[in-house]
């Protein structure tokens, strides 16, 4: 892990062609006969890093994260997942909702166990899969309640505990954060950077806040709106296995939110 | 016809307004529900007794009236008639009203091809076509349960389908991003997130149901229900006739109150706690 930090930190360009678990070529994608909603796209994902995919609304950010997801085809260009082009949806990726998209009837256990449920995992190992990542997520003792019965936060986690619970190598988060209040996401985003240590996966996070795009990343992908293209790379050099209020005071951190919010401010405008 | 099938909200979690309002009567306290019947009866009971309408009977006149109904058997022998049309058409009007709704909120070609006949069923007041099924079908059951059918099943089919539309995308997603096939996508998410609606729908058809028989056997001919109504109305016994049109008001009611229960015993785990 520390090694291809440090690895992706000397050459993180030439890094890109080495683990990527995830490869974006030559990706368009356009809405019924005018919008462009992407337009040639190229990135790579590297195996064990957090990345996000940041940028103004309409920059399409979701777009690509559905794509990627098997959710959406794109117009012309090619996904690979580990090599191999994406046809649909698969077993080696993970998606977490912004609208949490859980089942109201069911329970969290259910719930959380439901990508098993529709893989056809035996029921008593599912159920211990999703108990385990229930209590991953923080949610121990909340495995026969509904989701009405939580707060948004709460929800959040169970969704992420469903993605965690098919062991996918990458998770695809769209926003996961925008719908909980502000002291429940700082919460959430602390707690997704412990789990980051704990589970190595590779996760890939479209956000639209610049300071949650700093906080968590390993690398960030500026994307520019209307249409859609990759602006700029960064890869915050920021230590996070400090405490965690520490980070958001540390001057990196700071100065990197102000760029890249210089960088972004003349689409808005 | 009433228009109240979009009365549910778009989330299709709510129970609907028919349910949702019996639902909130069921769950005061008994001491408030009996009071409230008790206010509504003493009025009934001054009303009548003011002799406003030498046809209008108090309310124990026709409490009275309906338990000598009851004991000579006729009240009985009536709603076993009622009950036959009713409940072909009604069984008739969930299969195909279900089944029909289903399949146009799922495809397109399917809503293309039969969405305008349920809406213009929905639209058009289908007690003036009771007199058109009487030349086709002469003045039989079939007749009756076709009354039934034809206002019961649009209302049952456009909530359906409304109900299957209104699945949210995302929950249709999650499922596809775990790699979930159409049947799992259909069975697992999208009939179990449509259900409130649907059910929604189906209480508001069992209640025009329940108009279509009365209307049948007031128009086409006289059995059963409409029959004791006419002839009571005849022999000018308004009591009875009171009587009559109030135990099929009370047996609508606690058809559709039980419709709601079997849905939420049934269907919603999460909302059992509130019964």
């Amino acid at each position: 892990m520390t090694m291809a930090k440090s690895l992706s930190a000397a050459s993180a360009s030439r890094a890109d062609s080495r683990d990527a678990v995830i490869q974006v070529s030559g990706l368009h994608k356009v809405y019924g006969n005018s919008v462009t909603a992407l337009e040639n796209i190229d990135l790579s994902f590297m195996r064990g890093q957090l990345t996000s995919l940041l940028g103004p609304s309409g920059c399409g950010k979701t777009t690509l994260l559905k794509i990627i997801a098997g959710l959406l085809e794109p117009t012309s260009g090619e996904v690979l997942v580990n090599g191999k082009p994406v046809r649909g949806p698969g077993p080696e990726r993970a998606f977490v909702f912004q609208d949490f998209a859980l089942m109201p009837w069911a329970t969290v256990l259910r719930n959380a166990a439901f990508g098993l449920e529709v893989r056809g995992t035996p029921k008593a190992e599912r159920e211990d899969r999703a108990r385990h990542y229930i209590k991953e997520v923080g949610l121990a003792g909340f495995e026969d309640k509904y989701p009405h019965e939580l707060s948004g936060g709460m929800r959040q986690r169970v969704g992420l505990a469903r993605a965690l619970a098919v062991n996918a190598d990458v998770l695809l988060m769209d926003e996961p954060f925008s719908a909980v209040d502000e002291q429940t996401r700082r919460k959430f985003q602390e707690d997704l950077i412990r789990l980051r240590e704990v589970e190595k996966k590779t996760f890939i996070l479209v956000t639209h806040s610049i300071e949650e795009a700093v906080y968590l990343s390993d690398r960030i992908v500026l994307l520019s709106p209307r249409p859609g293209r990759v602006a700029e790379i960064i890869e915050p050099d920021i230590d996070r296995n400090v405490d965690p209020d520490m980070i958001r005071r540390e001057p990196a951190y700071l100065d990197l939110i102000d760029d890249i919010w210089r960088g972004l401010r003349h689409y808005v405008e | 016809m009433s228009s109240t099938h979009t009365g549910t909200s778009a989330s299709g979690l709510t129970g609907g307004p028919l349910g949702g309002a019996a639902m909130r009567f069921a769950s005061m306290p008994v001491i408030w529900r009996l009071l409230s019947l008790a206010i509504f009866f003493t009025i009934w009971e001054i009303a009548g007794r003011s002799n406003f309408n030498w046809a209008f009977p108090s309310f124990s006149r026709t409490l009275v009236a309906f338990f000598e109904m009851v004991g000579d058997g006729s009240l009985a022998s009536a709603y076993l008639k009622t009950i036959e049309p009713l409940g072909i058409g009604l069984v008739i009007s969930l299969g195909i009203g279900i089944t029909a709704g289903v399949m146009m909120g799922l495809r397109r070609d399917v809503e293309w091809l039969s969405l305008p006949i349920f809406i213009t069923m929905q639209a058009a007041p289908m007690a003036a076509l009771i007199p058109l099924i009487t030349y086709v079908y002469g003045i039989g059951l079939t007749s009756k349960v076709l009354a039934v059918v034809m206002l019961a099943m649009p209302v049952i089919t456009i909530n359906s389908y409304k109900a299957v539309r209104n699945v949210p995308n995302s929950a249709v997603d999650m499922c596809k991003s775990f790699m979930g096939t159409r049947r799992q996508q259909v069975f697992k998410i999208i009939l179990p997130a449509a259900s409130p609606m649907m059910f929604a729908g189906i209480r508001l058809g069992v209640a025009e149901g329940f108009s279509g028989v009365v209307l049948a056997e007031l128009l086409i001919t006289p059995t059963g229900i409409g029959d004791l109504i006419t002839y009571n109305r005849s022999i000018a016994q308004y009591p009875h006739m009171y009587a009559v049109i109030t135990s099929i008001v009370v047996f609508a009611v606690v058809a559709v109150t039980l419709l709601h229960r079997l849905e939420l015993t049934l269907f919603r785990p999460e909302k059992r706690g509130n019964l």
